[in-house]
C-alpha cells in the first residue's frame, strides 16, 4: 500500500516538477539574464543596444502558413539591401546584423514576435508586415514601446502612426490614380471584387466615394473568403450587372486572385471588354497566376521590373545575381528594399541608430534615387512615389502604359471618404493637439 | 469496465488510500499554485510572463476539451469558436472603455455612425463577464442539441463542429462594420479601470486571475469528471447505448457537457485576447482548434494534469522551434500527431503511469491473490474514477 | 430559358467540382470509416504532379504540350494512389476503429506534406532516401528471424536513431556545401503556375453566355470517375471483395479475402481520386502548398449528406450543394437588384434589399448553406441515402 502511495507521490511531484522545470528554463531566455528595465508609460526610447560592433534590426515576416508566399519575397528584398549596405561599410561604421522572426501569418503572433524583438533582441528598428491586419495587430506593440517599424506594402490608408514609417503607396498613390484612369480611358461602369478582409473593403469604399464624386458608376460588388476559389456565381454577377462590358476592379490577393483570372477567361470575359484593374497582382502573382490568363489585364503600382531608371537596372541586376536569373522583382520588394536604405540614411543624419526620436525626427525630408524614381519621406511617414499604370504582356512583365509626372505626395487620410475628409496628418507639426490627424 | 465489488476490508484501505491520494493531490495542486502565482512573476521577465500567461490560458480550454474528449468522447475540432466568443465579448467591452457618446475607433474607417446592437450590453462589466461565459455556452449548448438530438455522433460530430468552425470564421472575417473583420478588436490599447491594458500591472493581474481561473477550472472538472456525473460521462464514452438502454437520455448530459467545455472555451478566450492584445478571426483557422486537442492527446487524454502540461509542453516547443527553425516547426508538429496516436495514445501520464507499472510489475510477484490488487486493473480504476 | 440553363450548367459544374473532390472521400470514408484529413494534401500531390507533367511537356513542344493533361491525369492517380498506399501501410492499418486517432493521425500526415511540399529540395530527397534505405533495409531482414518478436523493440530502438541521425547529417552536410542546385527546393512556398493547354481555355458560346471548355471538361471527367468507381465497386473482382469487407469483415477474412490487401486497396483508391481531382482543380484554381485545404471541409460536408457507403448519395448531394450555393448567391443578388430597379423609396423595402444584398456575398452563402445543411440533417440524420441494417448505430 505504502508503495501505491509512493508511485502516487512521484507520480504528482514528477509532474509538477518536470512541468516547473521545464518553465523556469525555458522561459529564461538563453542570452538575457536580466532584461532590461524599460518603463513603457514615459517618452524615453527603449535602452538599446549598439555598443557593439553591430547594429541589431528585425526583420518580422510571415515565413510560412498562407503569407509566406508573398512575405518571403520581401525578406529577400531586405536582406539583400542589408548585404549591400553592409557591404559598403555598414552604418555608422558598423555592421547591420537582422534578426529574422516568423509571424506565421498570425496576427497574435505578429505581435508577439514584435514584443520579443524589442524586449529580448533589443533592436533598434523593425523591418516588417504585410497584410493590414497583422500591422494593426503589432501597431499597438509599437506605441506602447514607443518603437519604430518599416512597412512596405501598399495599403487601404486611415491610418498614421508616429512608430510607423510607410514606404508602400498610400490610396492616393495608387488607387484613387488608377480609377482616374479607367474613367477616362476604359469606362464608367465598375464591378469590384476583392478578398472578403479589410484592405479590399475600405479600399472599395474609397472607390465608390470616388466613383460618385468623378461621375462613374458602382454595378455591383463581391467579396471572395479567403482561399475561395469557386468563382461562378461572381463571374454570373458581372455578366448581370455589366451585360455589354465595364470595368472590373480587382484587390482579390493570393490563391483567389488565380481561380478568378481562369475562370473570367474560360467564361468569355476577355480584357477587350471587361478590363481588370488589380492592385494586388505585381510580377512575382503574374507567374503564380499564369502569363497566358492576364495578358491584357492592368495593374497599378509605383513600380515595376520594366522601370526605365538606372537605379532599377542596379538593383535589378543586384536582386538576380543574389537570388537567381528566374527571379523577378516587384514593388512590396522594391519598397521594402528602399525603406531599408530610408533608414539607413535616416540614421546617419541623426547619428545614432539608438535614439529612435532622433531617427525619427531625421527620417522626415530624406530624398531616395529609388529604383521607382525619387522619393521623399513627408511628414507624414509616408513617401512620394510616382504612380504608374502597367499592362501585362506576354513574358509576364508590364508594359507602363501611363506614369505620373513626378512623385505624388502621399495622403493617408482619404478625402474621398466623408469621415476622413478634411483631415490631415504630419507629425513634424507641433502646433496641432494631435498630429496623427488633425482638422486642415 | 470490470465492475468489482471489493470486501469490505479492500474497501476501507481503498478510502484511506484515497484519502491519502486526495490529501497529496490537494498539496500538489496548491504547490504548483505557488509556482505559477508568486514564483514565476518574481522570475520572469514581462514579456516572458506575458507568453506564459497566455499559454496558461490555453491550458484552460484544453482542460475544457479533455472534458469532453477524454471523458465523454466527443471530439471537437470547432472549440475555436468559443474561444473566438469570449476573446470577443472581452475586448468590446475593452473597446467601449471611451468617453460617453463616441465610437470605437475603427466604426469610423466604414462610415458606422450608430453603436450596433450587439453591442449595446457591453458597457458594463458585470453582464460583459456574464455573456462572455454564457453567449459561447449557448453557442455550444444549441449547436450541440441539433447535432446530438438526432444521435449523430463520433466522426460526425467532429466534421460537424469542423464545418461550423468554417462558417464562423467566415462570418467574422466578412462583418467589418460591426466587429472589424480580419483585423479584429485590439485590447493593448484600451482602458480597464482607467488603466491602459498593455500596463505591466493590469498584465501582471490578468496573469494573476489567469492562474487563478486554471485552478478553478481544474477543480471544476476535477469535481464534474469525479461521482456520478463523471462516471455518467465515461460511460456515455464507452458505450452509448447502454446508457441509453439503462434508462438515461445521453443527449442531454452531452448537450450540457458540451455547453459546459464551450463556457469553459469562453473564459480562456477572454484571457488569452487581453494578454494577446488582440482578438482576430484567425483564432478559429481550423488548424488551430485540431491543436487544441493534440495538447490534450500529448498530454494524456482523460486526465486533467495531463490537458495542463500537454498543453504547456506543445506550446513552448512552439514557440521555441518557431523562434529557430520556423521551417521545422510544420514537421515537428505533424509527427506530434503522429506519434501521439501510434506510440503514446495515453499520452504523456498515461505513458509515465505505463511505465510505473511496467516498473512494479518487474519488482513484484507476477500474480495477484484478488483481482483488484492487479496494478493494471488499479490503473484503469483510477482513471475512470479519478483524473 | 436561358438563365434557367445557365443557372442549371453553372449549379452543375460548382457541383462537379465538390463532386470529383469527395469522390474518394466517400469511397474512404464510406467503405473503411477512415477520415482521411490528408485528403485535401493528397489532391495538392495530384495538382503538384500536373505542374510537374506540364514542365516535362514543356520540353516536348508545340503539338505534345497540348496533350500534356492526358497524361498528367494517370501520373496524378498514381503518385496520389501510391502515396495513400504508403499512408496506408505505414499509419492508417494500426488505427483501423480508432476513427478519431485516425482524424488526428491524418491531420499530422496533411501538416507535414504542406510542409514537405515547401521545403522539398534535392539535399531533403537524398535525406529521405537514406533514411528509408537505412530504416527499412535492416527491418527487412531482422524481420526474417525467427526471434523478431523479442528482439523488435530492441531492433527499433538501436536503428532508428541511427537512421535518423545519419540522415540529418547527410542533409546537413550538403546544405553546408552551398550547392544551389542541390539545396534549391523544388517548388518553394510559392503557388506554381498550372496552365490549361490552349483548347481548354476559352469557352463554347451558347446563347448569351459561355460553357467554359475547362468545366465541361471537369464534368466530363467526374462522369468517367464516377463510372469507373461504380464499375470498378460492383462489376470486377477486386471490387466484389471490398463490399464484401464492407459488409462483415470477419467472414470475408475466413473465406480467404486477404482483408489487408483490401483495406490497402481501397484507400489507395481513394487517393488515386484525389489525386485527379487535384488534378482537375488546377485547372480552375491556384496549385500551392495550401490548395487541399480550401477544399477539405466542403468535401466531408458532401459525404456527410449523401450518406456514408453510397455513391450515388454522394452525387445527389454534391449537385444539390452545388445548386444551392449558386442560387443562393445569384437568386439573392438579382432579386435584390430587381427590387432596388422598382424601388419607391419605401423603408421595408430598403430593408428587403439590404437583407438579399446581405446574402448576395460568396461568404454569407457559406454561412447559409452550412445552416441549411444542419437543417436538412434535423430530417435525415444520416444523410440521403441512410445505410440500412438492423444495428443500434446510426
Amino acid at each position: 500500500m505504502s508503495n501505491r502511495f509512493d508511485r502516487r507521490k512521484f507520480l504528482l511531484y514528477g509532474g509538477a516538477t518536470l512541468g516547473s522545470s521545464i518553465f523556469l528554463k525555458a522561459c529564461q531566455s538563453p542570452d538575457t539574464a536580466t532584461p532590461p528595465e524599460t518603463d513603457p508609460g514615459t517618452e524615453t526610447p527603449p535602452d538599446t543596444t549598439a555598443t557593439g560592433d553591430t547594429i541589431k534590426v528585425g526583420i518580422l515576416h510571415s515565413l510560412s502558413g498562407t503569407m509566406a508566399i508573398s512575405e518571403t519575397t520581401v525578406v529577400d528584398a531586405e536582406n539583400l539591401a542589408i548585404k549591400e549596405i553592409n557591404a559598403a561599410g555598414g552604418v555608422l561604421g558598423k555592421q547591420i546584423e537582422a534578426v529574422t522572426e516568423d509571424g506565421a501569418s498570425d496576427w497574435p503572433t505578429f505581435a508577439e514576435k514584435a514584443r520579443k524583438l524589442i524586449d529580448q533582441d533589443e533592436v533598434v528598428t523593425i523591418f516588417g508586415c504585410w497584410t493590414s491586419a497583422s500591422r494593426k495587430a503589432v501597431l499597438p506593440v509599437f506605441e506602447e514601446k514607443n518603437h519604430m517599424l518599416w512597412y512596405p506594402v501598399q495599403y487601404e490608408g486611415q491610418e498614421c502612426s508616429k512608430n510607423i514609417f510607410y514606404t508602400g503607396a498610400a490610396p492616393n498613390q495608387q488607387i484613387e490614380p488608377a480609377v482616374d484612369w479607367l474613367l477616362e480611358n476604359k469606362g464608367k461602369e465598375f464591378f469590384l471584387v476583392g478578398s472578403d478582409y479589410v484592405f479590399p473593403r475600405t479600399a472599395n469604399n474609397i472607390i465608390k466615394e470616388q466613383l460618385k464624386a468623378n461621375g462613374g458608376t458602382t454595378v455591383g460588388e463581391d467579396y471572395l473568403p479567403l482561399g475561395n476559389t469557386e468563382v461562378t456565381p461572381i463571374i454570373t454577377k458581372i455578366k448581370q450587372a455589366l451585360p455589354n462590358g465595364g470595368v472590373i476592379f480587382n484587390s482579390l490577393n493570393g490563391d483567389s486572385n488565380v481561380a478568378f483570372f481562369k475562370q473570367i477567361q474560360a467564361a468569355g470575359l476577355t480584357p477587350d471588354k471587361y478590363p481588370v484593374m488589380s492592385v494586388s497582382v505585381a510580377e512575382e502573382e503574374v507567374r503564380q497566376i499564369g502569363t497566358e490568363y492576364l495578358v491584357g489585364h492592368y495593374a497599378a503600382w509605383n513600380y515595376f521590373q520594366t522601370v526605365d531608371t538606372p537605379a532599377n537596372t542596379k538593383f535589378v541586376e543586384a536582386f538576380k545575381a543574389e537570388y537567381g536569373d528566374d527571379r523577378v522583382t516587384n514593388d512590396p520588394m522594391e519598397a521594402a528594399y528602399i525603406m531599408v536604405y530610408l533608414w539607413k540614411q535616416a540614421v546617419e543624419k541623426a547619428g545614432t541608430a539608438d535614439d529612435l526620436e532622433a531617427v525619427r525626427a531625421a527620417a522626415v525630408g530624406q530624398t531616395l534615387e529609388a529604383p521607382e524614381g525619387t522619393v521623399t519621406m513627408s511628414g507624414n511617414h509616408h513617401i512620394s512615389k510616382t504612380v504608374r499604370i502597367g499592362e501585362v504582356r506576354d513574358d509576364g512583365l508590364f508594359d507602363v502604359v501611363s506614369s505620373t509626372d513626378g512623385p505624388i505626395d502621399p495622403i493617408p487620410w482619404n478625402q474621398y471618404v466623408p469621415e476622413t475628409k478634411g483631415y490631415a496628418c504630419d507629425w513634424t507639426k507641433t502646433d496641432v493637439d494631435n498630429p496623427g490627424k488633425y482638422k486642415i | 469496465m470490470n465492475d468489482i465489488i471489493p470486501d469490505s476490508a479492500s474497501r476501507f484501505a481503498q478510502s484511506k488510500k484515497q484519502k491519502q491520494k486526495f490529501l497529496i493531490e490537494i498539496a500538489t495542486v496548491i504547490g504548483l499554485l505557488i509556482i505559477f502565482a508568486v514564483i514565476m512573476p518574481l522570475v520572469l521577465p514581462e514579456f516572458r510572463l506575458r507568453l506564459l500567461g497566455r499559454f496558461l490560458s490555453l491550458t484552460i480550454v484544453a482542460l475544457g476539451i479533455d472534458l469532453i474528449w477524454g471523458y465523454t468522447g466527443l471530439l471537437s475540432l470547432g472549440h475555436g469558436i468559443f474561444f473566438a466568443l469570449g476573446g470577443y465579448c472581452l475586448a468590446m467591452y475593452l473597446n467601449l472603455q471611451i468617453p460617453e457618446g463616441t465610437l470605437p475607433e475603427f466604426f469610423t474607417l466604414y462610415g458606422v455612425k450608430e453603436l450596433p446592437l450587439v453591442w449595446q450590453p457591453f458597457y458594463s462589466l458585470p453582464v460583459t463577464i456574464i455573456l462572455l461565459t454564457f453567449i459561447p455556452a449557448l453557442v455550444a449548448g444549441f449547436l450541440g442539441y441539433l447535432i446530438f438530438r438526432n444521435r449523430i455522433k463520433g466522426v460526425y460530430f467532429s466534421i460537424l463542429t469542423q464545418a461550423a468552425l468554417l462558417v464562423f470564421f467566415n462570418f467574422f472575417n466578412g462583418q467589418q462594420k460591426l466587429i472589424n473583420g480580419t483585423n479584429g478588436l485590439k485590447t493593448d490599447t484600451e482602458k480597464i479601470f482607467g488603466l491602459l491594458v498593455s500596463d505591466p500591472k493590469v498584465q501582471l493581474n490578468f496573469y494573476l486571475l489567469t492562474v487563478l481561473f486554471v485552478f478553478l477550472t481544474y477543480v471544476l472538472c476535477r469535481w464534474l469528471t469525479s461521482g456520478r456525473f463523471g462516471r455518467l460521462l465515461i460511460a456515455i464514452r464507452d458505450d452509448e447505448n447502454r446508457v441509453r438502454f439503462t434508462g438515461y437520455n445521453p443527449t442531454w448530459f452531452k448537450v450540457l457537457v458540451f455547453a459546459i467545455s464551450g463556457a469553459i472555451a469562453g473564459i480562456a478566450g477572454a484571457f488569452y485576447t487581453v494578454q494577446t492584445g488582440i482578438i482576430t478571426p484567425s483564432v478559429m483557422q481550423v488548424g488551430f482548434s485540431i491543436e487544441m486537442v493534440i495538447w490534450v492527446a500529448v498530454g494524456g487524454r482523460g486526465t486533467l494534469v495531463g490537458a495542463i502540461i500537454g498543453t504547456l509542453l506543445v506550446r513552448l516547443a512552439q514557440t521555441f522551434l518557431s523562434e529557430k527553425f520556423p521551417e521545422v516547426w510544420l514537421f515537428f508538429q505533424g509527427a506530434l500527431f503522429l506519434i501521439v496516436v501510434t506510440v503514446l495514445p495515453a499520452g504523456i501520464i498515461g505513458g509515465i503511469r505505463q511505465l510505473m507499472i511496467n516498473i512494479e510489475n518487474r519488482q513484484k510477484v507476477v500474480t495477484y491473490p484478488a483481482i483488484d490488487i492487479n496494478p493494471e486493473i488499479q490503473a484503469e480504476k483510477e482513471e475512470l474514477e479519478h483524473e | 430559358m436561358s438563365i434557367f440553363l445557365e443557372g442549371l450548367f453553372n449549379g452543375i459544374s460548382i457541383g462537379s467540382v465538390l463532386l470529383i473532390s469527395a469522390l474518394g472521400l466517400a469511397i474512404v470514408f464510406g467503405l473503411m470509416g477512415v477520415i482521411n484529413l490528408a485528403h485535401g494534401e493528397l489532391m495538392m500531390l495530384g495538382a503538384y504532379t500536373t505542374f510537374v507533367v506540364q514542365n516535362i511537356f514543356k520540353g516536348f513542344g508545340e503539338p505534345w504540350f497540348d496533350f500534356y493533361i492526358l497524361a498528367a491525369i494517370p501520373f496524378a492517380f498514381l503518385v496520389a494512389g501510391l502515396a495513400g498506399l504508403a499512408l496506408e501501410k505505414s499509419v492508417i492499418r494500426y488505427l483501423y476503429g480508432r476513427p478519431l486517432e485516425t482524424l488526428l493521425a491524418t491531420w499530422g500526415v496533411s501538416l507535414i506534406l504542406q510542409q514537405l511540399v515547401r521545403s522539398i529540395s534535392s539535399s531533403l530527397s537524398i535525406s529521405i532516401a537514406i533514411f528509408c534505405l537505412l530504416w527499412f533495409t535492416p527491418l527487412f531482414f531482422l524481420s526474417r528471424r525467427s526471434n523478431w518478436q523479442q528482439i523488435k523493440s530492441w531492433a527499433i530502438a538501436i536503428i532508428l536513431p541511427i537512421s535518423l541521425g545519419v540522415a540529418t547529417l547527410t542533409g546537413i552536410l550538403i546544405n553546408n556545401t552551398e550547392n544551389k542546385s542541390l539545396t534549391r527546393p523544388w517548388f518553394s512556398a510559392r503557388n506554381v503556375d498550372v496552365t490549361a493547354p490552349s483548347w481548354l481555355r476559352g469557352g463554347f458560346a451558347f446563347e448569351n453566355f459561355q460553357l467554359p471548355y475547362a468545366r465541361l471538361f471537369i464534368i466530363g471527367l467526374t462522369i468517367i470517375c464516377v463510372i469507373a468507381t461504380y464499375w470498378f465497386l460492383n462489376k470486377s473482382t477486386w471490387g466484389l471483395r471490398i463490399r464484401a469487407v464492407t459488409q462483415n469483415r470477419e467472414m470475408s477474412s475466413c473465406l480467404g479475402i486477404p482483408t489487408g490487401k483490401v483495406d490497402a486497396l481501397t484507400f489507395a483508391l481513394g487517393s488515386g481520386l484525389a489525386g485527379i481531382a487535384g488534378c482537375a482543380i488546377s485547372f480552375l484554381g491556384s496549385v500551392g502548398p495550401n490548395t487541399g485545404q480550401n477544399y477539405i471541409v466542403d468535401a466531408f460536408m458532401v459525404v456527410v449528406v449523401g450518406g456514408v457507403g453510397n455513391l450515388f448519395g454522394t452525387i445527389i448531394s454534391a449537385l444539390a450543394i452545388g445548386i444551392i450555393n449558386y442560387i443562393i448567391i445569384v437568386g439573392s443578388s438579382s432579386l435584390a437588384f430587381s427590387l432596388s430597379a422598382s424601388n419607391s423609396g419605401d423603408l421595408g423595402f430598403i430593408n428587403l434589399v439590404d437583407f438579399f444584398n446581405f446574402f448576395a456575398t460568396t461568404s454569407m452563402a457559406k454561412v447559409l448553406v452550412f445552416a441549411l445543411i444542419i437543417a436538412f440533417l434535423q430530417i435525415k440524420p444520416a444523410g440521403i441515402f441512410p445505410q440500412k441494417g438492423r444495428g443500434v448505430e446510426l
